[in-house]
Formats: C-alpha cells, structure tokens, sequence
C-alpha cells in the first residue's frame, strides 16, 4: 500500500448512500484531483460507521475528524479547507454527544469504535512541534489574539469560569476561581506558573503536550498572565523529561522571534516573558508550595498554607500555579467559548480527560475523552480487553494518590463528583488495570514503598507513617502478620489524612484504606491462613 | 586514577562552564548543580565547597538541596549508572522478575556500587515511559518492555 498523508472515508450504509453519499464521494475525488492532491491523499467509501443521527460521514485520519452530515455541495469547502491548508471545518464537525456514555458503549459492541474527542491533544502527533508555523496553521494563537485584542481580563475570567474546567492536577479545583483569587489581589508583580513536574506513578501526559504541542502551552500561559496581571511566567518540568525541556525552551524562542512573546505583544499593552526551570527529581515537587521553593533554589518541602500562593507564592507574590493539561485547555476554551466547552463531559466535570491505560490489557497508552466514561468502556473500547483472557480485578487511578478502583465500580461514570460520591479518586488519570493474578497487599506494598521514599521528611506523620505502614505491609506479605497489624494500618492511614502538613501525605494512606475497604478478606487470608490467594507474596516466615 | 590536580581541574572547569550558562546568582543553584552533577557524575565535596564560594552562599544550605533531590548524588557513582522503575505500573506488568534478574546479573543490592566502579544499581521511582513498562534506563539510555532474559544482552552494550 502506498503511504498516503490523509485518509479520508464516505459512509455508504444505505441511510448515507439515500442522502447522497455517492455525490459526496465523486465531489471529493473530483475537488481532489482538481488541487492536485491525489497523491498524498487515498479516498474510500466504507459501510456502516454505527451512527445514525448525521450520516453521511466524512472520516479524515489522521486526526480522526467526523464530519457530519456532509452534503455534495459541502465538498468543496471541506478539501480546500482540511486537506490542503490543514484547518478544521468546526460547523460541518459532527455533534458530539454520541461519543459519551453508553451509546459509546453500544457502538463498540456494534465493532464501530467511537474517535476519541480530542481538545487538549487536538495537535499532538499532527504537527512539527519544533515549527510555530504549523501551530499557528492549526488555529495556534488565535485565542491570545482575541484574548488582547477584543477582551478585558475580567472578560476572560468570566469566560474560564463559564466554561467550568476543574485543574486536571487532581484535585479538581474550578480554574475561573483560582485564576479570579490571582487577579483580585492588587500586587505590581505577579507570577504564572506551569506545573509541568508530572512524577504520578503511571501518568505521562503532559509529558506527550510538553512534547507534542509546547506552544499551546505558551499561548495558555500568556491569556493566563493577562487575566490575573502578571508579566512573568516559569514551566516547572520535571528533571528526567529532557526532550520537553528541549521542546518548550525551542518554542519560547521561536515565540519571541514573532513577537508573541516580550513586550508590547500583538500591538497591545501587554508584556510577558517565560522561562524553563528544570526539577532535579522529587516527586514532592508537584506540590505547588514546594515547587515555588524549588524555583527559588531551596529545597522542594511544602510550605504551610495558608497563606496561599494565590496570594503568596513565587518571592512572596501573587501567582498562579495551573497544571499543564489544564493550561492546554485554555487556548480551545476561549476560541471556542465557556458554553461550547460545556457541550462535553459531564454537568459538574465540563470537558475532556487525557488518561493513560496501563496494566494487563491488550493496548497501553493515552486517550483523551470526555469527562464521565466509564472504566467498562475504557477496558472495552480502547484498552481492546483484558489481556489473555483474564478478568479484571482492580484497577488503580492517578498514580500512587489516586485510588484502588474494585471491579465493583467499573460501571462508575468517571468525573470528579461521582468519583468523589464513591469515596475513590480520579486523580491524575492514570488507569493501571490490573487482572486477577495481582495481589491487592503486593499492589499496596508497592504504592505504600512510593510514598516511604518520597515523603519530603519535612512533617512526622507522613514520615514516620509511611514507613510504619510499609513494615506491616512486608510483614503480611511475609505471612507473619498480625490481625492487631489491621488496626494499626487503618490507624496510620486516618493519621496520615488528618495530620499530614501537604498532598502527598494525606492521600499516602489510601491504598492501604481502599484495600481494608474492598478486599479486607484477602487480605485476612494472609494472616489468618498464610497464604497469599493470588500466590504473589513470598510467604517466608521471616518478620521485620 | 585521576590526580588530585586533575580533579581539581576538573572540578573548575564544570563549575565554570555552569556559572557561564546560567549566572552565580542564589536562585540558579538546582540548575548549576544539576549540570555540575551531570558533568563530574556525582557532586564531590571540593565542588560543593567551590559552589558556596562563587553563590556566596553557606555550605549546609547548599548540602541540604544538594542531598534533597534524587538526580543530584554526593556519593560517587558507578561509570553505568542503572535506574530501575520500582512504580506500579512497572511492578504488576512483570517488574518484579525484571528486578531479580538484574541484582543477579551485576550482582548488587539496590544504591550499590560495584567494586570495581563499573556499575550503580539505583531504584527509582516512576520515569514516565509506562506506557513501555518493565522500564530500566542506563545512563541516558531507556529500555522498555524488558524481560528478564534480554538483561544480559542489554548490559552486554556496556562493555567498556
């Protein structure tokens, strides 16, 4: 097969071909033939695509676009528009709605799979990260231009907030309010931050925006500073992610270069610089507190809050500390408007989530959809299934502070309040699936390890906790636990939650509440009759 | 063995090259310990001393970042340097036997360094590459979706 730059696909089941799809497929050929395009593009007319409201579709791969319905006459437009200059036709998109909930579900069933809803990776695999050009072909920097030229601050704010994105860091807090705290504290000197030190076990997706897409963190960063009155913005990226280093200190560069950094940028009043700060591995360092210590050169340990650094952060300023898949939203969100933002996901968790499926599954890698799938349709659809036919058992959210997600829950719509309402977390979006062969005490062994050798050392309950925690958990594993070791571990992790002075501390004692919780019988088996079920544990007799 | 001059030499010379790129002042600390740590493979005692001079700055300040941070080391390091990703993800898709393969083959514990100062076996935890996993980095080098019996085969790369 000859390698082709575009796919391009014309539904032909019989509703299609009734309204005109045939017309629709020889339009596109001729228009094709007519740019000279032929070549670099292959067009197929394919059977039944399992949607049924906006046929006929036109599929183009491979950024996945549906477009729907397309009438003969749309032809034209669509190959000037997509194949040759590379622009979405937004008002020939298909509706959006199908692709959520159930009928996502119906449709895998069906053998249809459904495209992923891409806004926060909309460009990433698409386009020359290293070249300002194509991001600016594929609408790059076009919110910022409308952001400076048509709307005031307060303007943009109203619109984040209409929009009600909830930071994808994970603790979900509305955006809109953090960026109006920022904004409402009358300070000269402002900061915008990037939280770009992703450290959650199972979690790369910003690395895959940082890499992939670096200027549309840029342009977020800059509608970001204008809003809250800052002049000054840092990406944090974590130390071992080199290439995103390499990719956003090339694009800042280049942002200069046209101007879209610096001062006076597009002919308005406005100044902004960024700079690159490399971590030097801690995984503490996600904290926002400890970040800004960090970027001051001390120590990454928390500070105690508050105050917060909304009103003192970075040198004692104001600043706004945003994560980078939340940033990457932003471009989209103000092109497009609060409302059009509301049209995914669910009422309280508006808009998409990028997540990476691990584990025992058949495809591993990154997905973004929108706010509410299931964790039943994510194994079906795009994990294709467990792998080797066995069944699911457990399944881990948001690296190692997300939570230990039971089969019983799979059904669960995943947002932040329904999760919430379950009493688990959706964390960073890591999904680590995991089969009937893994032992939940080996899995909690491991995450529980995480956190002993993270913890900063700065506060005693999560220093002295994690470690305690760990030691009974070998110990069972051992086979020479005790059924007052239980209590003891439900002890340290309400200790941890309560006491512990940042993040990282209080949420180091779920994976030992979420296995007391949903598998405390497996678990006493490893007590009370010394043996591991799944026949993981090394059982050796031996106690710390 | 490197003589002391030499060491020294050394020593001046990443420091320099780190001040040049990236100024003396206090907040540049992680950054010019970082590159210094990258060019010497550890952060000697003399460096830091030199360090607090030029940032005019204490030396248990500098101690206490240096020692706080995983990429940083004060202890000399093996000429390899191993990272093993110790996180979930790795751990549940066969880490674990990946990890008993690799101690047998270079015959350390994990944070060791080998006798004759060809290897350190260090854990670490997630690197981001999960998608790949049962992930191992030598170096600067990453490998992925490793099996136990591709373990030789991979430090077989390392001879010298």
């Amino acid at each position: 097969m000859k390698s082709v730059r575009s796919m391009v696909l014309v539904s032909s089941d019989p509703i299609s071909m009734e309204r005109g799809a045939e017309q629709v497929y020889a339009n596109l050929k001729t228009e094709i033939e007519t740019l000279g395009l032929s070549d670099e593009i292959s067009l197929t007319m394919i059977g039944d695509v399992g949607r049924h409201d906006a046929l006929p579709f036109v599929i183009i791969y491979p950024e996945a676009t549906i477009y729907g319905p397309v009438k003969p006459e749309n032809a034209q437009h669509l190959v000037e528009e997509h194949l040759y200059k590379g622009r979405v036709v937004h008002e020939l998109q298909a509706s959006h709605k199908e692709l959520t909930g159930k009928i996502a579900w119906v449709n895998a069933r069906k053998g249809t799979l459904p495209a992923e809803q891409r806004i926060v990776l909309q460009r990433v695999g698409i386009i020359d990260p290293e070249n300002i050009e194509e991001y600016i072909i594929n609408d790059g920097y076009q919110a910022l231009g409308k952001v400076l030229s048509e709307m005031s601050p307060r303007d943009v704010i109203e619109e984040v907030k209409a929009s009600g994105l909830r930071g994808r860091g994970g603790a979900g807090f509305p955006t809109g309010l953090k960026w109006g705290f920022v904004s409402g504290t009358p300070a000269k000197k402002k900061y915008v931050i990037c939280n770009g030190d992703e450290s959650e076990p199972g979690t790369f997706k910003d690395r895959l925006i940082l890499e992939g897409d670096p200027h549309s963190i840029i342009e977020a960063m800059s509608i970001a500073a204008y809003a809250v009155g800052a002049n000054e913005g840092f990406i944090y990226i974590r130390g071992e992610y080199m290439l995103a280093q390499e990719r956003l200190k090339k694009a800042i560069k280049q942002a200069y270069e046209y101007g879209i950094l610096g001062e006076k940028i597009f002919g308005s009043d406005f100044n902004f610089d960024i700079h690159v700060h490399s971590g030097a591995g801690a995984y503490i360092c996600g904290e926002e507190t400890a970040l800004i210590e960090s970027i001051e050169g001390k120590r990454g340990e928390p500070r105690a809050r508050p105050p917060y650094p909304t009103t003192h952060g970075l040198w004692g300023k104001p600043t706004l500390v945003n994560n980078v898949e939340t940033l990457a939203n932003i471009p989209a969100i103000l092109r497009n408007g609060g409302k059009w933002y509301r049209n995914f996901g669910t009422r309280s968790s508006p808009g998409t989530k990028v997540y990476t499926i691990l584990g025992n599954v058949n495809v591993t890698g990154l997905i973004e959809v929108p706010m509410g799938i299931t964790l039943r349709e994510v194994i079906a659809i795009y994990a294709k299934g467990m792998k080797r036919d066995v069944s699911f058992k457990v399944a881990q959210t948001g690296g190692s502070s997300g939570s230990i997600i039971p089969a019983s829950l799979q059904d669960t719509p995943m947002d932040f309040d329904s999760f919430q309402n379950a009493g688990v977390s959706l964390g960073s979006g890591a999904l680590l699936i995991c089969d009937e062969n893994t032992c939940v005490l080996d899995l909690a062994k491991v995450l529980q390890n995480f956190f002993k050798k993270e913890s900063c050392g700065k506060c005693n309950p999560c220093r002295i906790g994690n470690e305690r925690a760990y030691q009974i958990l070998e110990n069972i594993s051992q086979g020479t636990g005790t059924m007052q070791d239980l209590d003891d571990l439900a002890m340290i992790s309400k200790n941890l939650f309560e006491l512990s002075n940042c993040g990282l501390g209080q949420t180091a004692g779920s994976p030992i509440r979420d296995i007391l919780n949903h598998y405390r019988a497996e678990v006493e088996a490893h007590i009370r009759l010394k043996v591991c079920p799944s026949g993981v544990c090394p059982m050796s007799g031996k106690r710390l | 063995m490197t003589s002391k001059n030499e060491k020294d030499r050394l020593i001046i010379e990443a420091i320099d090259s780190a001040i040049d790129h990236f100024g003396d002042s206090r907040e540049e600390l992680i950054p010019i310990l970082n590159h210094v740590n990258r060019k010497l493979g550890y952060l000697p005692s003399e460096a830091l001393e030199e360090i607090s001079n030029r940032l005019k700055s204490s030396r248990s300040q500098l101690f206490s970042v240096a020692s706080f941070y995983h990429m940083l080391s004060t202890k000399p390091r093996g000429k390899h340097v191993i990272q093993f990703c110790e996180s979930a993800p790795c751990h549940i898709v066969g880490g674990r036997e990946v990890w008993q393969a690799l101690k047998e083959a270079v015959n350390l514990e994990e944070n060791e360094t080998s006798p004759d100062g060809k290897w350190s076996l260090i854990t670490t935890s997630c690197l981001g590459l999960c998608g790949v996993g049962p992930v191992i980095v030598i170096d600067d080098d990453a490998y992925g979706n490793v099996t136990p019996e591709q373990i030789k085969d991979i430090l077989a790369k390392y001879s010298d």
